[in-house]
């Protein structure tokens, strides 16, 4: 199915784009009317996503993130995180609840938020290359 | 920064004060702030805006700060003006948590709203972290 409308954002990998990548795909999503409760799931699994990159995707130094947002026909919202970084070795294990390698301050729950909140959650990792979390909601229809 | 419902300017966006802080001033606000208020041994730390891991390193230094500097008894956060919040959120409310189990005190999370307290509900946290008030979890 293709999608009815699509948007990439691409910005460097720093801990103050993270706002701005919630607004930015929050802002695309509007066009079909979710509510504040759909909404605030999409920002907050973008959030967790974009974080994980942002922590983990490129340590020691900055790269890119790459956000693809795809709408179809039927309400269904397509959110596609990426990075080029160093990618996850275990990707199973990464998405066990509290697993982390981010430091004492850093709750491991990224991955279960991104599962609980949202509709479909895809993990693809190739170590040395980089990641791709895609996700999927679907902004039920209102007449 | 002006709005429109004749509170007239803000003062280019920064915090909106003391006053009643209801639902409008939760979503508007973007920036993470932290007010602190010592009352005898209890610091009450007033959250506001977007609780994300941008926010959560700059809130955490100035949480620690004074919890290190006046060791109170109870630290509750309270989350009134917290509009937005990912699981950076539970991070900073678990490492206060562990700071204080090393300085001797007791945390306490009161006012969020219901998307946090999903958040909470999520991260299990109501285990180990008193919640109050209005925290449904």
């Amino acid at each position: 199915m293709k999608p009815i409308n699509q948007t990439k954002i691409t910005f460097p990998s720093r801990s103050s784009n993270e706002a701005f990548a919630r607004g930015a795909v929050a802002a695309f999503v509007a066009q079909l009317d979710p509510t504040v409760d759909e909404l605030a799931d999409i920002k907050t699994a973008v959030s967790e996503a974009v974080t994980n990159c942002i922590v983990h995707a490129y340590p020691g130094t900055i790269g890119n993130v790459y956000i693809t947002v795809s709408i179809f026909e039927d309400g269904r919202v397509r959110l596609r995180i990426a990075d080029k970084g160093v990618g996850i070795a275990d990707v199973q294990a990464a998405m066990q609840p509290m697993s982390t390698t981010g430091g004492a301050e850093r709750a491991g729950l990224g991955f279960t938020v991104m599962q609980t909140f949202m509709d479909t959650l895809r993990v693809r990792s190739t170590p040395g290359k980089g990641t791709v979390v895609t996700m999927g909601k679907t902004i039920a229809r209102r007449c | 920064m002006f709005f429109r419902d004749g509170r007239g300017d803000r003062g280019g966006g920064m915090a909106p004060g003391r006053g009643k802080r209801g639902k409008k001033d939760r979503e508007v606000k973007k920036l993470a702030e932290c007010r602190l208020e010592q009352s005898g041994t209890v610091l009450a730390v007033y959250l506001s805006g977007e609780i994300d891991h941008h926010a959560a390193g700059r809130l955490r230094e100035q949480i620690d700060a004074r919890i290190l500097a006046a060791s109170p008894e109870r630290v509750v956060l309270d989350f009134g003006g917290v509009g937005f919040m990912d699981s950076s959120g539970i991070g900073l409310i678990l490492g206060r948590y562990r700071l204080l189990q090393d300085t001797g005190g007791v945390l306490a999370v009161q006012g969020v709203s219901a998307q946090i307290a999903k958040m909470l509900r999520l991260s299990g946290i109501g285990s180990i972290i008193t919640l109050e008030g209005s925290a449904n979890v």
